[in-house]
């Protein structure tokens, strides 16, 4: 085994112990359970976006529709159709994921700002939905009266509503299924089809690979994964909201993969990590957390437009 | 019916010229700067407040002239500081950056005039309707109409007749060329973004003379101007204007038949024109790829 090899290794095991770890050590910390599972939702949502962002190279800006999708998918099978987690979290997977899919078609025509723009506009059309079908989804106030169900296991029951910790565990779970499923398509000869498009989509276009089809699976599977991370967050919460829909969510996303590192695996997570730390604590503080946000926004932006991890890996180099 | 079909069209017709005018500000900067301009709708809020916190002073016609220039004032200096870095950088770094500008705008607004809508006072004449049977259309709304028609003719002029305006168009087409002509492209870049936010900050004063000010009142704005510029085709100004007006007729004939949907339609037309003419209904060859 290399030193390469190694190095990998050890930092794989340092992440992983540490979300094992993390009820245990946020809590001494002044931190919350939830707030450590809020973390792990949210940054899943930041992988997927990253999946199309940081490894095909297009920039989906309306990735919080799916998002959203996913979240009133799980509520309302929870609501109207089953009482079962599992159930709820496979329906609301399909929903984001089957609607990116047939957007999709219309949307991988376009590329750079113009690819943003179509996705942002096509994101807002199921904000409306949410926003102007009050008797299916609540409206504005959102979609209430379901909540997580206890896993049956058969031979006995886990309880993820009132216990914090086997919540944690449970989503830390359903993470690393997606987790895995990314990186072993990023490694597969598709993923390094979307890398090579990536770096040069001329070039991949005259060595035959179908490009456009390329960037639409990639842009459905992220969707899938944003819309499994949508119902995921609807269990959180126990509530889907409308503004989950809005474009200032997908904004939110795209912040925590940049800010992280795009260009690596793990950084929007570290990403996710710090904006949702750091926003969970200016609202505690100032009514104008808005600003505060947005000033974030301005500050990466100038001056760590590769993220944090791209910052560290730039000054070890 | 008639008369209700009427007021709606009417009524469409305005916001459409609204979208017009957001929607070739933003256009302006999108083709020459490759910069989606998420900020413009904060802009807009900009120019309203402006008009709001000087008409008592130099009353409404003062606060016309004056608002826009000076929003259009703090554009060039926002593109100065934050925008020039990013040029040649991806597109996503100055759509995360205006994006993070407009949360700033917004809570700025609110923080210094507070989250409820204030009121613009517009001359007592301007506020009455033409005719007893034609209610809706208020001598304000005609001269909103007559504003941005002629804000729309002097843009058209500018960028037909005036060295700058043709300099603007051909950088569009091919900036590297415009550049090894020796013609300052930092420069035009920075005129360019100052008349966008000139038009943002006009109808931001018609805007607050029409609706009333709030410090949300832009977002509301920006969404339909987007789909405006798509609907138009990107790279085409009439194009732009066109969807606009599409846009806005479409959704308020919408409204008559059914008022749940006279937000999803436009993006119903978007989602057609995707389908059936991919560049937009003006649009060139090749621009939206």
């Amino acid at each position: 085994m290399s030193a390469e090899q190694t190095r990998k290794l050890i930092v794989l095991a340092a992440i992983w112990a540490t979300l094992v770890l993390a009820p245990y050590w946020m809590v001494p910390l002044g931190g919350y359970t939830a707030l450590a599972t809020r973390v792990l939702v949210l940054g899943l949502a930041a992988m997927s976006v990253n999946f199309l962002l940081g490894f095909t190279g297009v920039l989906s800006f309306g990735h919080a529709a799916y998002f959203g999708l996913g979240a009133y998918g799980a509520g309302l099978t929870l609501k109207f159709l089953a009482p079962s987690t599992p159930l709820a979290l496979v329906a609301g997977m399909l929903l984001g994921g089957v609607c990116g899919a047939i957007l999709g078609t219309l949307i991988v025509r376009r590329r750079g700002v113009y690819f943003a723009m179509v996705t942002i506009a096509f994101g807002q059309v199921f904000y409306y939905i949410a926003f102007q079908w009050s008797s299916l989804t609540g409206g504005d106030d959102g979609l209430r009266g379901f909540s997580r169900q206890p896993i049956d296991f058969g031979l006995f029951k886990l309880d993820i509503l009132s216990d914090a910790n086997n919540f944690y565990f449970f989503v830390l779970f359903c993470f690393a299924l997606v987790v895995a499923a990314m990186g072993f398509i990023l490694r597969s000869p598709f993923g390094r089809t979307m890398i090579a498009i990536r770096e040069n989509e001329r070039r991949s276009r005259f060595l035959g690979i179908p490009v456009e089809r390329h960037i639409w699976i990639a842009f459905t599977l992220s969707c899938f994964f944003m819309g499994f991370a949508g119902a995921l967050y609807a269990l959180v919460n126990n509530f889907a909201d409308p503004r989950g829909l809005h474009y200032s969510q997908s904004g939110d996303f795209v912040m925590m993969a940049v800010m992280g590192g795009m260009r690596s695996f793990w950084g929007p997570l570290l990403g996710a990590a710090v904006f949702v730390v750091l926003q969970d604590y200016l609202s505690s503080i100032t009514v104008n957390w808005m600003s505060f946000v947005g000033l974030l926004f301005v500050l990466v932006v100038l001056f760590f437009p590769r993220g944090l991890l791209g910052f560290i890996q730039r000054s070890k180099a | 019916m008639t008369q209700l079909l009427l007021f709606n069209i009417t009524n469409g017709l305005i916001i459409g010229a609204f979208y017009v005018l957001m929607a070739l500000g933003l256009s302006l900067i999108l083709n020459l700067s490759n910069t989606i301009n998420f900020a413009h709708g904060g802009f807009l809020v900009i120019g309203g407040y402006i008009a709001y916190a000087i008409t008592p002073y130099i009353g409404f016609w003062g606060a016309l002239l004056i608002a826009p220039p000076l929003t259009a004032i703090i554009g060039l200096a926002v593109e100065r500081v934050l925008i020039r870095p990013l040029y040649g950088r991806d597109p996503l770094y100055s759509l995360l950056l205006t994006f993070g500008l407009a949360f700033i705008i917004e809570d700025g607004t609110r923080f210094i005039f507070g989250p409820q809508g204030k009121p613009v006072t517009i001359p007592p004449f301007l506020a009455q309707p033409l005719s007893n049977d034609f209610f809706f259309i208020t001598g304000y709304r005609l001269f909103m109409v007559a504003v941005v028609m002629i804000a729309v003719a002097l843009l058209f002029v500018l960028l037909r007749y005036t060295r700058l305006g043709i300099r603007i168009r051909a950088g569009t087409l091919d900036l590297e060329t415009v550049a090894a002509l020796g013609i300052n492209v930092q420069m035009l870049r920075s005129l360019n973004f100052a008349v966008g936010i000139f038009l943002a900050g006009l109808s931001g004063v018609l805007a607050a003379g029409q609706l009333g000010l709030e410090p949300t009142m832009g977002t509301g704005l920006l969404m339909p101007s987007f789909i405006a510029i798509i609907v138009g085709g990107i790279g085409s100004l009439p194009g732009t204007m066109l969807g606009g007006l599409l846009i806005g007729v479409a959704s308020g004939m919408t409204a008559v038949f059914l008022p749940a949907a006279s937000e999803a339609v436009i993006y119903v037309m978007m989602a057609v024109v995707l389908l059936i003419r991919p560049r937009g209904l003006l649009g060139e060859e090749g621009m939206m790829s």
